[in-house]
């Protein structure tokens, strides 16, 4: 980059000349970079709270219905007394079957969504780490919440027709679309299951299967192996069930980064393109009216006899300039308002150093337009008038 | 004179348009610019006196004729050096009607900026441009922006930078024409001075009767066509 000498920048005087003009620009230029920063961390927030639910279970293996790719994925139900089946398999340390389901609770007047998970006692699936207060102890109409849910301790919560005491909370566990979790007894779930399915439904279940006891189904059954026994050839080794299949805790990881953060990727990946592309013509823009308005100056250099890259530098530092500093203005910003966002966001450097990256490429292609106008003036036209 | 002529035209000629738009705004005009002389281009309105003082500062392509500025070849029916934009930086100042100080730039920053491209450290520039501003008596504006400069010091800033490479050429392009006539005169004595000092050859295009006793010698231009020289009675 050629640079007219510490004393005399053209760039930064020129910048220094119109200098409110630069920074209101810069200002709106760093909410839009802002915005693009904020959205990447809400998405490896996302990563993080999702994956944060699956590897709290403490599972090395996932048995789930046959032919899905449960529970996150796809629905998968497995009856309940399948867990003694699969507790009695060689290697198995232990065993739990654990209930996924979206419940909306009323609280102090208010609806809130929550992901009510049922779990055995002390069984592979429940409450992993309570930070206050303790694990659930009693079979029945105890509940785990977790602090993002905004219960107290001891407090009553009204869930179908029961109703549960708080009696512990974790820290940071909650659902991919961002519900807070809710622990309670795989028992008490399925009651919940049962008495929250609409009646019709419910007499169809109960015409179809034909028997009590078709409350005892679960979503998967949980598997802690014994030390040295395969994840892998044991969920192999299960899947040859037909009416089982398995996933090891990295499978099931990958499956659910791939179903569920998929369309979250997706989507802020359009919307940071969205910006990014709103930030080039604004970029452009500026720097455009910039050289437009430096036509004069910049035909007067080239009178002088300044070569075409000293003017091309003039440009594009100026480019790179407002980039630079409204993405740290932009970075400084979400920083700063962090923890005011209804949504965790995760800042890594490595996501930070790349959208800098983008950036100062995105003020590359801005700069062209300009370029390509200052490259056109005629230094005659310095003598006119 | 002795000396070689710095600028030595011979049967340029230059036209814009092609077919009834056609305007011959120079017509085989030779002319010969010796060192340390002050020379004036008059004539009416679009006689293409600003259309000469390009050609001769590596502005605008002729059509044909040759130039030969400096003792180089430049021009022989094209131009013969590729690198004009170097050959102006180097060679030839030039002093415009409207000063055309960088708005952004201080006084002596506008100065230092020319010699910096041509290569000076920002420390030698600054202290060359310094240098100049007290030459010409205006140092004391060296921190002035140019929306602060009367016209006058404007005007000499814009001289001292013509001057910052020590070029060989100095093209005016009607200097005075934004100056009371006390002030027109001070420039007029400054080109003057910078010419006899610095055996500059210093060319000057203008309308102003005033200052036509200033000149080494006047070419007049009509219609793109040199009439006969005055060779003033000194
Ligand atoms: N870029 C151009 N394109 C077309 N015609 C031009 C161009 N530049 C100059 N001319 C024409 O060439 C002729 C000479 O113009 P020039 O600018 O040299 O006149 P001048 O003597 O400097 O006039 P003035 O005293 O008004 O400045 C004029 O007829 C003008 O219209
Ligand atoms: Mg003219």
């Amino acid at each position: 980059m050629p640079v007219t000498g510490r004393d005399v920048n053209l760039a930064l005087k020129d910048i220094r000349h119109n200098l409110g003009r630069f920074l209101l620009t810069c200002l709106g230029l760093s909410l839009l970079l802002g915005i693009v920063l904020a959205m990447v961390g809400i998405y490896r927030g996302l990563i993080l709270e999702s994956l944060g639910l699956v590897r709290a279970a403490g599972a090395q293996v996932w048995v789930v219905e046959g032919d899905t790719r449960g529970p996150f994925a796809e629905a998968s139900r497995l009856p309940g007394d399948m867990r003694r089946v699969v507790a009695a398999q060689w290697g198995v340390a232990a065993a739990g079957g654990v209930s996924y389901q979206n419940v909306e609770a009323q609280h102090r007047g208010r609806t809130r969504r929550l992901l009510v998970v049922g779990a055995q006692i002390a069984r592979p699936g429940e409450a992993p780490l309570v930070v206050e207060g303790r694990p659930i102890q009693r079979s029945r109409y105890e509940a785990v919440s977790d602090r993002a849910a905004g219960f107290a301790l001891g407090e009553q919560i009204k869930l179908g027709r029961d109703t549960f005491t708080v009696v512990g909370l974790t820290e940071g566990l909650v659902a991919s679309g961002g519900d807070p979790v809710l622990f309670i007894t795989l028992r008490d779930a399925q009651k919940l299951q049962f008495d929250l399915t609409p009646a019709a439904a419910r007499r169809e279940a109960a015409r179809t299967s034909g028997a009590a006891g078709t409350t005892d189904t679960v979503n998967a059954i949980l598997v802690q192996l014994l030390p040295g026994v395969d994840a892998k050839r044991f969920a192999q080794d299960i899947a040859r069930w037909k009416h089982l299949a398995a996933l090891t805790q990295d499978e099931q990881e990958t499956v659910l980064a791939r179903s569920v953060i998929d369309r979250a990727r997706r989507q802020i990946g359009l919307f940071t393109s969205l910006l990014l592309t709103v930030s080039t013509v604004i970029i452009g823009l500026i720097i455009y009216t910039m050289t437009i308005d430096k036509k004069k100056s910049i035909a007067t250099l080239k009178l002088i006899g300044a070569p075409d890259r000293r003017i091309v530098g003039l440009i594009v530092q100026q480019a790179l300039a407002m980039g630079t500093i409204s993405f740290v203005a932009g970075a400084a910003l979400i920083n700063a308002g962090q923890g005011y966002f209804p949504r965790r966001v995760v800042l890594e450097p490595a996501d930070a150093a790349t959208l800098f990256g983008v950036v100062l490429v995105v003020c590359l292609l801005a700069s062209a337009l300009g370029v390509r106008t200052a490259l056109k003036i005629d230094p005659a036209s310095a003598l006119a008038g | 004179m002795a000396e070689l002529p710095i600028v030595e035209i011979r049967g340029i000629s230059k036209h814009f348009g092609e077919g009834p738009a056609r305007v011959d705004a120079l017509r085989d005009v030779s002319l010969d610019v010796f060192p340390g002389t002050v020379v004036g281009l008059r004539g009416p309105s679009g006689s293409g006196k600003s259309t000469l003082l390009n050609v001769i500062g590596c502005i605008l392509e002729p059509n044909s004729g040759s130039m030969r500025l400096n003792g180089e070849l430049v021009y022989d029916g094209k131009w013969l050096r590729v690198d004009l934009r170097g050959l102006r930086l180097e060679k030839i100042g030039f002093i415009f009607q409207a000063h055309n100080l960088l708005p952004f730039l201080n006084a002596w920053e506008n100065v230092a900026v020319a010699r910096i491209l041509a290569g000076a450290s920002p420390a030698q520039a600054k202290s060359r441009a310094l240098e100049l501003l007290s030459y010409l008596g205006v140092e004391r504006r060296k921190d002035a922006m140019p929306g602060e400069l009367s016209g006058g010091e404007a005007q000499r800033i814009a001289i001292a930078r013509a001057l910052a490479n020590d070029p060989r050429i100095v093209l005016a392009d009607e200097p005075t024409a934004a100056l009371d006539s006390q002030r027109a005169g001070a420039v007029m004595d400054l080109l003057r001075k910078v010419a006899t000092e610095r055996r500059t050859a210093v060319i000057v295009v203008t309308h102003d009767e005033k200052i036509f006793d200033r000149f080494d010698r006047i070419y007049s231009l009509r219609d793109g066509a040199m009439e006969a020289p005055h060779p003033q009675a000194a």
